[in-house]
Order: structure tokens, then C-alpha cells, then sequence
């Protein structure tokens, strides 16, 4: 067999050599220029004053309470997501009723909408100048500049995550085995938490991780609904800017590295995931 | 089904809880918010919606929103292309690191990919001294709003062709040489057209995000009215003035110009579906 192909001539079903070495250095230089450089520089410009700018850039009281709110939004709008994202599966994947297809194109709705408008739909909703939010004012919650509104602009933001990549995931396998378990007398939530969840498991943690690199990345929502209090409501990426704006360089890079570090890790996750996992991933997966 | 019935019957239970927390989580985070956006637009009426829209610095900020966002699509169609052809077919060294950096876009923080480039291209930047010579500005003109939705829609189009590459089936292109297509004759006639809604797919992918896109841009772009001003950044501005209607009939007019366009495309992919038969 391997004398045949190595007597054959360059194979009818691909390039020249010529041709694929050029694509593959032309793709390489595009990958360094416009990924590799940006994410070198945030490195690079953090790292300008050394280390000890870093750790003193990072260790200022507003850097702190910036890095503390996007833990906390994260801690809570995640698990959310992914409730929403199993309920919305199981319902969708396990059940048949009307408007499926409608259902889907909602909870993708997100997507198409701009951070910025995301954000002036909620202060639309909750404002001073809205109905409800006067009535919010009078009874003395908060939700514009405030914790509630920047959680529910990351949970706008990031709502299809995890869903999107369960839904198609839960389709595939279908519903027999979850009758199967029914049938052999388990209940209903036994059968899910030993049944479906074993199941879906990498596909949740892959939509978990892409969910959460987004909540703590989230800018345009953020910094609408937000009102970017410093040390109450700003965030790491609002955080970002406002020391960016103030030409406090080595400290919004500094930040700016620790996200850009978490992106990283979330990369390593991911791909580690789509190597050892691809079978048990949504094979539709779009992004 | 059953005529009437909204669910056909299943012996699987929790539909009621898992459709219940579904629908209570849409109708609080998404539904609710656009219903608020959209009925303060009925409130200001089509009319006086329009007045607030038609002014020069608007329609500026919109038509270098959409013009940049569709440059820059059009940009990582054709790289976005090249990228995942060359990930899924050709084996070299490095191409697992390339495969996984493809997706650095989805998981950096836009506002750092922001300072990072404007870094990168302002006038004393790496990138910035290097074009200068060739009298190329590129931050705080219209040219650093393209680099900056290159960056961020990037990943779409790779992302949505490359499972279709894997999955192109070898005998077309062998059947194709063996008719006596040369190897460019057999990419565009038998593999493009192949190819073509998963492209569509991506493009309006990355071209709704382009369009909305924030973070990334306001620190490159430079931001002079009628000049490099984006118009979500002509939102915020307009509610940090408190003036909510102005930033609500821009929004509008985003969202809906936003639609018109993603309705386009969608029609464009069910033609060119239709065309190679896979409808």
C-alpha cells in the first residue's frame, strides 16, 4: 500500500505544494499579527515598570474591589445560566410542543443585540423615568448603577451560552434512556441526575466555560447599567478603561493582563475539552 | 400530535419545571428588556422617533457602524476561509496551537483587546512607528475601527465553515479531477458553492457582532463626531445626558436595520442552498 503512494503523483484532491505552503504561511502571519500581537502587548505593556508596578497596580483598593465585583457577578450569574440552560434542554430536546423553533431563535436573541443596546434596555426598564423603576426608587431598590442591574446585563449577555450548546447535545441522544431508567422505577429527578447529567456533562462544562469567560469579560452591557461607580460598581474590564482614561497605563494593563491570563486558561480548558471530548460536544458547535 | 394539543404526550416527567424556569429566566433577562426598548419607542411615536434619528451626527455614526462592520466581515469571510481550510487540510507544525488561538477573540475581554491594539497601533506603538512610513494611520481613524472588528468577528466564519470542510465528501473533488477539472476549477465550482450558507452563516455572525460592538472599538477609533464616532457609543453618550429617547430611537434603529440585514442574508443562504440542492 505505501509503495502505491509513494509511487503516485501529488494526490488529484489537494493544492501544489507551492500553493498549500503559501496559504499555510499566509495564515500564520494573519494568526500573529492580529491575535498573537495584541495579546503579546498586554503582557509586555503591564510588565513595563517590572513586576513590582504589577503587584502595586493590582493591589490598589480600586483594582481590588473591581477584581471582587467580577467574581461575584460571575459566581452567580454562571450557576444561573446553567440552570436555565438544562431547563431550557430538557425541555426543548426531551418534549415535543409548538413553537420550538421560535424558542431557539429567542434564546439566541442575545446574540444579535449590541452590548450597548443590551445595557439602554435595561435602564429603558428599570430607570428612574420608567414605571417600574420609579416605583423600584420608592421602595428603595436599587437596580440601575447596582448590583441587580449588572448582573442581569451579564445574564443578558451570556444568556444563549450554555443552552445553545445543550440543546443540540441532548437532540442527539434522545430520550430513551431517561425512559429506560423511568421504566426500571427511578424517579424522575434519580433519572436525571444519573442519567441525563452523566450524559451532558462535557457539553455543560464547555457552555460553562465560555459562559463565564464572557461574565467576567462583559464591557458595553456593564459599563451602560452600571454607571461605573468606583470601589461600589466597577468591574475588571470597567476597571480597564477608567485607569486607561486616567493614562494610568501599567494599571490597566495589569488588570487587563489578569483577564487576558483568564482568557488563557479558559483557551487551554476549551481545547483540552474538544480534544479528549469531541464525541460527547455538540457536534453542530458554532462558537 | 393531536389537534389542539400544544404537547403531544411524553412519559418523561419535569416539563412543567424545566418550561416553567425556562420561560420565567426569557421573559425576566430578554423578553422584558426588548419590550421595554421597543414600547418606549411606540410611546415616542414613529414620527417624533424619526426627528430624534434624523440628524447628520446620527445617520454619521450609523452609516460608520454598518460600513466598518461589513468591511471587516467581508475582510474575515475571505480569511476566515482560508484559515479553516488550511486548519482542516493541510498538516503542519504548530496547527493545533493555530486551531485553539483561533478562539482567543471569544474568550479575551473586548475592552482589553481594545487598549492592546490601540497600543499596538497608536502613532508610538510597534505596529503604529512601522506604518508610519508608508503614511499609514490606522488608530483614531476609520481604518482602527476595522482592525479592531477584525479582531473580535474573526473566529465566527472559521468556526462555522470548518466543521462543513471536515465533513466535505472526498469523491466530489475526485470524480471532478477525473473529469479533467483542474484543482482551482474543482474549489470554485464544486467546493465554494458547497461552502457558501455555512460562509453566509458566519458572515452575519460576525456581522451582527461588528455591528453592535463596543468595548474594542471606543479606545482605537479616536471617537470625533461625524468623523469616527460609533453609534452604540452615540447611545451611551446620549444616556450619560440622561436624554433615555434619543438613546432609545438609536437603538431602535440598530435593532431594526440589524434585522433588515440578517433577513437579507438569510434569504441569500436559502437561494444558494436551494441552488446546490441540499434544501
Amino acid at each position: 500500500m505505501s509503495d502505491i503512494a509513494l509511487s503516485r503523483p501529488v494526490p488529484v484532491t489537494t493544492e501544489p505544494t507551492f500553493a498549500r505552503m503559501a496559504l499555510i504561511g499566509l495564515a500564520v502571519v494573519f494568526v500573529a499579527l492580529f491575535l498573537f500581537a495584541p495579546l503579546v502587548t498586554v503582557f509586555a505593556e503591564a510588565l513595563a515598570e517590572g513586576w513590582c508596578g504589577v503587584i502595586a497596580a493590582l493591589t490598589l483598593p480600586d483594582a481590588r474591589a473591581a477584581i471582587g465585583m467580577t467574581l461575584t457577578i460571575a459566581a452567580i450569574a454562571v450557576p444561573l445560566n446553567a440552570v436555565f440552560g438544562i431547563a431550557a434542554a430538557w425541555a426543548i430536546a426531551k418534549f415535543d410542543f409548538r413553537g420550538k423553533a421560535f424558542l431557539i431563535t429567542l434564546i439566541d436573541l442575545p446574540f444579535s443585540v449590541s452590548p450597548v443596546v443590551a445595557g439602554l434596555m435595561l435602564v429603558l426598564l428599570f430607570g428612574a423615568n420608567s414605571t417600574l423603576g420609579a416605583w423600584l426608587i420608592a421602595n428603595d431598590m436599587r437596580i440601575v448603577f447596582a448590583f441587580p442591574g449588572i448582573l442581569l446585563a451579564t445574564l443578558f449577555v451570556t444568556f444563549p451560552f450554555v443552552a445553545r450548546e445543550l440543546i443540540p447535545v441532548m437532540i442527539e441522544q434522545g430520550k430513551a434512556e431517561e425512559e429506560a431508567a423511568l421504566t426500571l422505577g427511578a424517579s424522575g429527578w434519580r433519572t436525571f441526575l444519573t442519567v441525563t447529567l452523566p450524559n451532558i456533562r462535557w457539553a455543560l462544562l464547555y457552555g460553562v466555560l465560555l459562559c463565564n469567560a464572557r461574565a467576567m469579560g462583559e464591557f458595553g452591557a456593564v459599563a451602560v447599567i452600571s454607571g461605573k461607580i468606583r470601589g461600589q460598581t466597577a468591574t475588571m474590564p470597567t476597571m480597564v478603561e477608567m485607569f486607561y482614561n486616567e493614562y494610568l497605563s501599567v494599571a490597566a494593563f495589569s488588570l487587563a493582563a489578569v483577564l487576558a491570563m483568564l482568557a488563557l486558561l479558559t483557551l487551554l480548558l476549551k481545547s483540552l475539552l474538544e480534544w479528549r471530548h469531541a464525541d460527547l460536544l455538540a457536534a453542530t458547535r458554532r462558537h | 400530535m393531536k389537534a389542539g394539543l400544544l404537547r403531544s404526550p411524553s412519559p418523561l416527567p419535569g416539563f412543567g419545571l424545566s418550561f416553567g424556569i425556562m420561560m420565567t429566566m426569557l421573559s425576566i433577562v430578554v423578553l422584558l428588556p426588548i419590550a421595554a426598548l421597543l414600547g418606549r419607542g411606540l410611546m415616542i411615536g414613529p414620527g417624533a422617533l424619526w426627528d430624534m434619528v434624523n440628524s447628520d451626527r446620527i445617520w454619521a455614526a450609523l452609516s460608520l457602524s454598518f460600513r466598518a462592520a461589513l468591511i471587516a466581515s467581508f475582510f474575515n469571510l475571505v480569511f476566515g476561509l482560508m484559515l479553516a481550510w488550511v486548519l482542516v487540510r493541510y498538516r503542519f507544525w504548530g496547527r493545533r496551537f493555530i486551531d485553539a488561538a483561533v478562539d482567543l477573540p471569544f474568550a479575551l475581554p473586548t475592552a482589553v483587546a481594545g487598549i492592546a491594539l490601540t497600543a499596538l497601533y497608536a502613532p508610538n506603538g510597534v505596529f503604529g512607528q512601522a506604518l508610519a512610513p508608508l503614511g499609514l494611520r490606522v488608530a483614531y481613524t476609520e481604518i482602527g475601527i476595522w482592525v479592531a472588528l477584525v479582531f473580535i468577528g474573526q473566529p465566527f466564519v472559521v468556526r462555522t465553515v470548518q466543521p462543513v470542510i471536515e465533513e466535505l465528501d472526498p469523491d466530489l473533488e475526485e470524480v471532478s479531477a477525473t473529469l479533467g477539472a483542474r484543482r482551482l476549477h474543482t474549489l470554485r465550482r464544486v467546493i465554494l458553492p458547497t461552502l457558501t450558507p455555512a460562509l453566509l452563516t458566519g458572515f452575519a455572525l460576525a456581522l451582527a457582532r461588528s455591528v453592535g460592538e463596543y468595548g474594542s472599538v471606543i479606545f482605537i477609533a479616536g471617537n470625533i463626531p461625524g468623523a469616527t464616532e460609533i453609534a452604540p457609543l452615540l447611545i451611551v453618550i446620549r444616556l450619560e445626558e440622561y436624554n433615555c429617547d434619543a438613546a432609545a430611537a438609536i437603538g431602535i434603529t440598530m435593532l431594526v436595520i440589524s434585522f433588515a440585514m440578517l433577513l437579507a442574508i438569510n434569504a441569500i443562504q436559502i437561494w444558494s442552498r436551494r441552488r446546490i440542492g441540499l434544501v
